[in-house]
């Protein structure tokens, strides 16, 4: 059984096919990178497998469960949490208040209307255990305008882990970190347990490579090579895709 | 002790105190009048502020109420259930107005909304063996709950104001609930609330329902309050001045649309009296509002006292710092 499997997976915008017959399967626990050069429909794949965006054909199983036609929010309560490329916060919120947004997501108390939100301590105190995981518990009363942008990427995962999702989607998690955050984030990655599957999209492998089991190379929406690290490390597509002829 | 309770208490004491404070009917009926629009306004702020959809057909909402009370009284039936049949008119109508407009949002969101309405008021004024047409309907009569009539100014303003109580209570209570946090959270990132497990589209319909329930509230109060109602009420210029309301207070806080729809009621009354063309002095109103407090009155005041208070403290101590240091204090003698 995979953790999560894509079949014949094709998506077009118009005349431009971003996905072509793709096929992935994720084993539980496994970490999965993604790679590819910019354009190659990593960020795609991922909208396909959250079903933001909807594929013409193929099918994306969620431990054997097909959620191709599943709505986005229910893939959710299925346990598959994403971060975005472009962080989505809450940007008028405080950190905790965005934390406590990811654990009310999969709540039934998100339709309460008549409790008090900040007076239930229970939420908050498991918000506030999420915020310890990515080391923002000392701030986590900071309002988010006022946090760096390393910060938000570790808020962003954060929130994902926070809602203990069985397989977790990360579209490139260290956009845009500078060398010593890039280090925390990864200790971050690496402390994830292994009864979650992480498959993780990066643009540059260099940094996502040792935290990698198993390694799909994307190039125009195709899979071009897939195999274990040393595998497509040595895989002379992978230079080609790269680095040109 | 809190001391946001205690200013609460005070507010509601003070307001009950009003009519007495201010004797004369003319002006216990003009904030009669505030306290119906504020009811309205705070349910367009349910949309406009916390959800962050602009609502341009919500005087069709208490249109409708209006109307369905008012059609029931001439029809015979009793004020319990003409007050009924009006909130319930104004629900269903809402229930359509959301199915149709929560298609979209922005710009497209504000167009279906201004068509909805206007397909409300043209009904108002063309379907006649209902609504009367232009001549509209009078109502005779007010309800009089556990036999105390609303015939008087005062006793009006009473009613109005236990319902303008009960409403922004119930706003303060869902706008603080896990729901509130929700809604706010499909104003800022509906794409993450939706990737996070939120239903975005329900939310915003039970938004939109009480947002229409508020409205359906404030209809029945003005076809009581005026005893008359004709598609003018119904009129797009009626659903923009709630807007007005609602953005000029502050949109997205309780009090603002409370301060809006006083301003408004104000202006339009009262300096009216004075000056004949109070178009544009509501008008230059809202100019210097946009232009000096961008976010509000209510939120735009808080700011100015916040950074007043702060300039403050800083002159303290600045010069404090600028002071020489002080001689030390002679150690007093002791006394014998």
């Amino acid at each position: 059984m995979s953790a999560l499997a894509v079949k014949n997976l094709c998506k077009s915008f118009g005349g431009l096919r971003v996905t072509t017959n793709v096929n992935l399967a994720v084993e539980p626990g496994e970490r999965r990178l993604i790679i590819g050069p910019n354009g190659a429909g990593k960020t795609t794949l991922f909208n396909l497998i959250t079903g933001e965006i909807a594929p013409d054909s193929g099918a994306v199983l969620l431990f054997d469960r097909d959620i191709t036609r599943t709505a986005t929010r229910k893939r959710a309560h299925l346990g598959m949490a994403r971060t975005y490329q472009i962080i989505t916060l809450f940007p008028r919120d405080t950190i905790l208040h965005n934390a406590t947004l990811a654990l009310l997501g999969l709540s039934p108390l998100r339709w309460n209307a008549w409790l008090t939100l900040h007076r239930d301590h229970d939420l908050l105190a498991r918000a506030r255990a999420a915020l310890k995981r990515v080391g923002l518990e000392h701030m986590a009363g900071r309002s988010l305008a006022e946090t760096s942008y390393g910060e938000k990427r570790r808020v962003e995962i954060a929130m994902a882990l926070a809602q203990e999702p069985r397989v977790l989607l990360l579209d490139e998690p260290f956009a845009g970190l500078s060398i010593d955050e890039r280090r925390d984030v990864s200790e971050l990655l690496k402390a994830v347990p292994r009864d979650v599957t992480v498959v993780m999209i990066e643009h540059d492998m260099d940094i996502a490579l040792d935290l990698a089991d198993r390694i799909t190379l994307l190039h125009f929406g195709e899979v071009v090579v897939e195999g274990t690290r040393a595998e497509v490390v040595a895989d002379p597509r992978t230079r080609e895709v790269y680095l040109g002829e | 002790m809190n001391y946001r309770l205690v200013a609460v208490a005070f507010a509601v004491v003070a307001l009950f105190a009003l009519p007495y404070a201010i004797a004369e009917p003319y002006y216990v009926n003009i904030a009669s009048q505030i306290l119906l629009y504020a009811v309205f306004a705070l349910g367009l702020n349910i949309l406009v502020g916390y959800c962050g959809l602009v609502s341009l057909g919500h005087a069709g909402l208490s249109g409708v109420a209006a109307y369905a009370v008012a059609y029931l009284l001439t029809a015979g039936y009793g004020h319990t259930v003409a007050i009924a049949g009006g909130l319930a008119a104004g629900l269903i109508v809402t229930a359509g107005f959301a199915a149709l407009a929560l298609r979209a949002s922005g710009i497209s969101f504000i167009m279906i909304t201004l068509a909805l309405g206007e397909i409300i008021w043209g009904l108002a004024y063309r379907w006649i063996s209902i609504t009367n047409g232009d001549n509209g309907i009078t109502v005779n009569t007010r309800p009089a709950p556990f036999g105390l009539p609303l015939t008087s100014a005062v006793s009006f303003y009473n009613a109005t104001l236990i319902v303008f109580l009960l409403a922004i209570a119930g706003c303060a209570v869902v706008v603080n609930s896990p729901f509130g946090a929700a809604l706010a959270g499909t104003r800022d990132q509906p794409r993450r609330m939706n990737a996070l497990g939120f239903h975005v589209w329900m939310i915003r319909f039970w938004a939109f329902m009480l947002s229409g329930l508020l409205s359906a509230m404030s209809g029945v109060l003005f076809v009581y309050y005026n005893q008359f109602i004709s598609p003018q009420a119904l009129a797009l210029t009626a659903s923009a001045e709630g807007l007005l309301m609602v953005i000029s207070g502050g949109a997205a806080t309780l009090l603002g649309p409370v301060v809006g729809a006083a301003l408004v009621v104000i202006v339009k009354n009262v300096v009216s009296a004075y000056i004949a063309r109070w178009n544009f002095m509501l008008g230059a109103i809202f100019v210097a509002i946009v232009v000096l407090m961008p976010e509000g009155l209510v939120p735009g005041t808080v700011r100015l006292v916040r950074s007043g208070w702060r300039l403050a403290q800083r002159s303290k101590s600045v010069r404090a710092a600028a002071a020489p240091i002080a001689e030390p204090k002679p150690i007093a003698e002791p006394k014998a």
